[in-house]
């Protein structure tokens, strides 16, 4: 039985594996840096928001260290911009190999996910780096960590699937995509601490980390950095219901998602 | 899939349809979704166009089986229908076994690649994993004569030497049917025969083969079985030789209807049309002429041009046949000429003079479009002289 499975998934791992390859080695191709850039990146974008927001306007100075939490938003926020906003034009980019030859589609979004998350994870040495210069303690409960970065993977897979296989009959989706993730950046609570809405608005904290990218960078902040930066669970009074609903609009958003796609799938090659 | 009933049917298609659903105009914004939405039509601005009717054949194990038809017949969606890149709106199709589709040669190529990872991409694509390629990597390359580009980027290379990588890379495929374009066919001569002595060998070693063509010459010297489609029917199953009959007087009858309306201008004083048989050792052209008014001296001109619009061979009246011909009655001229034309796509034009070639009567460009199979010697001469022979209106001379 596991050998038929394998048969089946042979062709589609076989291609991913070299789709991702290659991937990776066209990202930062004819750059005198290469892959420094994938840790350089994130790195300039983070001192450019520390000046502005930490120094200058003194945000988060009641949290402890808040600069790394800053970091770490930045970072899986970038790893949630790079999947959708390379999948929604993942399956029309590649339009000329799905007119030539019959493959599994969701290879091509599944590839250009993994090289993101393969490229945060190396991100996440410059976190650790600076976890450790500023100090920060690390406990058993930080191994929840990997957990919550993969509900934001899969959160961002299911988008991914959904906007690219949509893109390929509406070809504004990108252009309207592009001003949601605007919006959701700043919804986001990534480059503020949630004190700061809590003492505006209780009910506004708890609303905004339904946002299933707000509650995971929240919760992964929480456990990798310090207990001083509230989650959906703490805010809401810790009321597991309540806690559960950006899990489950994470696997709603996926199964529709990859449904949808899988239901477009056979008519790509004669729209794209 | 479902299996097929018969142990040796490899294909079963039992009535194909695919309609494609054409836009007007700019259609895939959300612009046109909202005036769609307010004239209260969601799929306005579509046009249905019906590209297989109820297509059915068998194709069995061993069978080199060609599908014939003019551009626009819906041959190639037929091909990506096998292939499963389009899904038919109805209609059964029972594949056995694992196919490989070549619609294209060195699908997924990606010029900032070096050709050794091009190699590994395209080869994951046709289903081959790492070690499957690392292990036909110096064949691939031997064969594609590259050994010393292979480190370079694709981007680098000729047009020829991408055409080579991706040939070699395609015929490592072993799988139970093969699907092939002729469309591979293409590049210079000698990789033209590469690819011919590639066909005959899938053919000799008993591989189920489905090949798509409008070049007969290649259905007759594969193919044991053939099929004609046009205008998305199937018009007519059977041997290569019939298939290729039906063809050429399809093509023929086409070819000339569009010269009429094409030559609108050209042809007020003279009605045309013409014929033209490769019988292998003879190229036969058969014209028939009838002027509607008397003209002055008239005279008579066939040239024939290669696909780059060089001209190889003219034959006028006036030298051959007579200073004084009359075309007012039905009039027909009858050329044959031996058949020393290299392999290559040929077009004639008739031409319908004053015989001091001051006045233009009619001019039928592209009257008739003929291919060649053979080598010759005068292959690089511009301009030929051909054994041949003619009559007007029947008599020799």
């Amino acid at each position: 039985m596991a050998h038929s499975v394998f048969k089946k998934y042979q062709y589609s791992l076989i291609l991913l594996r070299e789709l991702v390859i290659t991937e990776f080695k066209l990202r930062y191709q004819g750059s005198v840096l290469g892959y420094l850039w994938s840790l350089l990146r994130p790195l300039f974008l983070f001192i450019i928001l520390y000046v502005v927001f930490v120094y200058f306007l003194k945000i988060g100075s009641d949290v402890p260290h808040w600069p790394v939490a800053l970091l770490l938003g930045i970072v899986m926020w970038n790893f949630f911009a790079e999947v959708t906003n390379n999948g929604v034009t993942s399956i029309v980019d590649r339009g000329d190999v799905i007119r030539k030859i019959n493959f599994p589609k969701y290879v091509i979004v599944l590839a250009g996910s993994i090289s993101a998350l393969i490229n945060m994870l190396i991100n996440m040495v410059v976190i650790i780096v600076f976890m450790i210069i500023n100090g920060v303690d690390v406990h058993w409960v930080s191994l929840l960590a990997p957990l919550y970065v993969f509900e934001l993977f899969v959160l961002a897979l299911g988008l991914a699937f959904f906007l690219s296989a949509m893109f390929v009959r509406l070809r504004d989706l990108n252009y309207i995509w592009e001003i949601i993730m605007q919006g959701l950046f700043y919804a986001s609570i990534i480059i503020y601490p949630v004190s700061m809405i809590i003492a505006k608005s209780h009910i506004l904290a708890e609303l905004l980390l339904l946002n299933p990218v707000a509650q995971s960078v929240q919760d992964a902040r929480q456990v990798l950095i310090s207990n001083a930066n509230p989650t959906l669970y703490t805010v809401s009074g810790n009321n597991i219901f309540i806690a559960a609903i950006p899990i489950v609009l994470v696997l709603l958003i996926f199964v529709v998602g990859a449904r949808y796609f899988k239901r477009k799938s056979p008519y790509f090659a004669e729209n794209v | 899939m479902v299996k097929a009933k018969h142990d040796n049917v490899v294909v079963k298609a039992d009535a194909i349809n695919k309609t494609f659903s054409l836009p007007h105009d700019q259609h895939s914004g959300i612009k046109q979704i909202i005036i769609n939405t307010l004239r209260g039509k969601r799929s306005g601005g579509y046009e249905k166009q019906h590209v297989l009717k109820d297509v059915s054949f068998e194709v069995c194990e061993g069978d080199f089986f060609g599908i014939v038809g003019r551009n626009g017949s819906g041959k190639s969606t037929l091909l990506k229908i096998l292939a499963g890149i389009y899904k038919q709106d109805s209609g059964d199709l029972n594949i056995r076994g694992t196919l490989v589709p070549f619609i294209e040669l060195g699908v997924g190529f990606n010029p900032e690649l070096t050709g050794r990872e091009n190699v590994y991409l395209n080869g994951a694509l046709l289903g081959f994993n790492k070690i499957q390629v690392d292990d036909m990597y110096d064949d691939i390359v031997d064969f594609a004569e590259l050994e010393k580009f292979m480190d370079q980027k694709l981007k680098n290379y000729s047009s020829g030497m991408q055409v080579r990588l991706a040939f070699s890379i395609a015929i490592r495929a072993k799988t139970d049917l093969l699907i092939l374009d002729e469309v591979l066919a293409v590049g210079d001569e000698a990789f033209q025969r590469k690819c011919y002595q590639y066909f005959a060998d899938i053919k000799k070693q008993k591989q189920t083969v489905i090949l798509v063509t409008h070049d007969m010459d290649t259905v007759i010297k594969f193919c044991n079985k053939a099929m004609l489609i046009d205008k998305g029917h199937k018009t007519e199953i059977g041997s290569p030789t019939k298939i290729a009959k039906i063809y050429r007087e399809l093509n023929n009858q086409n070819k000339n209807t569009v010269n009429e309306s094409s030559n609108r201008n050209s042809n007020q004083y003279v009605h045309a049309d013409a014929t033209v048989d490769n019988q292998g050792s003879r190229i036969v052209f058969d014209i028939n002429l009838k002027s509607k008014i008397t003209l002055e001296e008239p005279m008579i001109a066939l040239g024939i041009y290669k696909d780059d619009g060089q001209q190889v061979y003219r034959w006028t009246s006036d030298e051959k046949i007579s200073k004084n011909i009359d075309i007012t009655k039905p009039s027909n001229i009858h050329i044959e000429l031996d058949n020393i034309f290299p392999v290559g796509v040929f077009t004639a034009s008739l031409f319908v003079k004053k015989i001091d070639r001051t006045i233009d009567y009619a001019i039928f460009n592209d009257i008739v479009k003929f291919e060649v199979q053979n080598e010759s010697l005068y292959k690089h001469d511009t301009f030929w002289k051909i054994p041949e022979k003619a009559s007007f209106n029947g008599s020799e001379v």
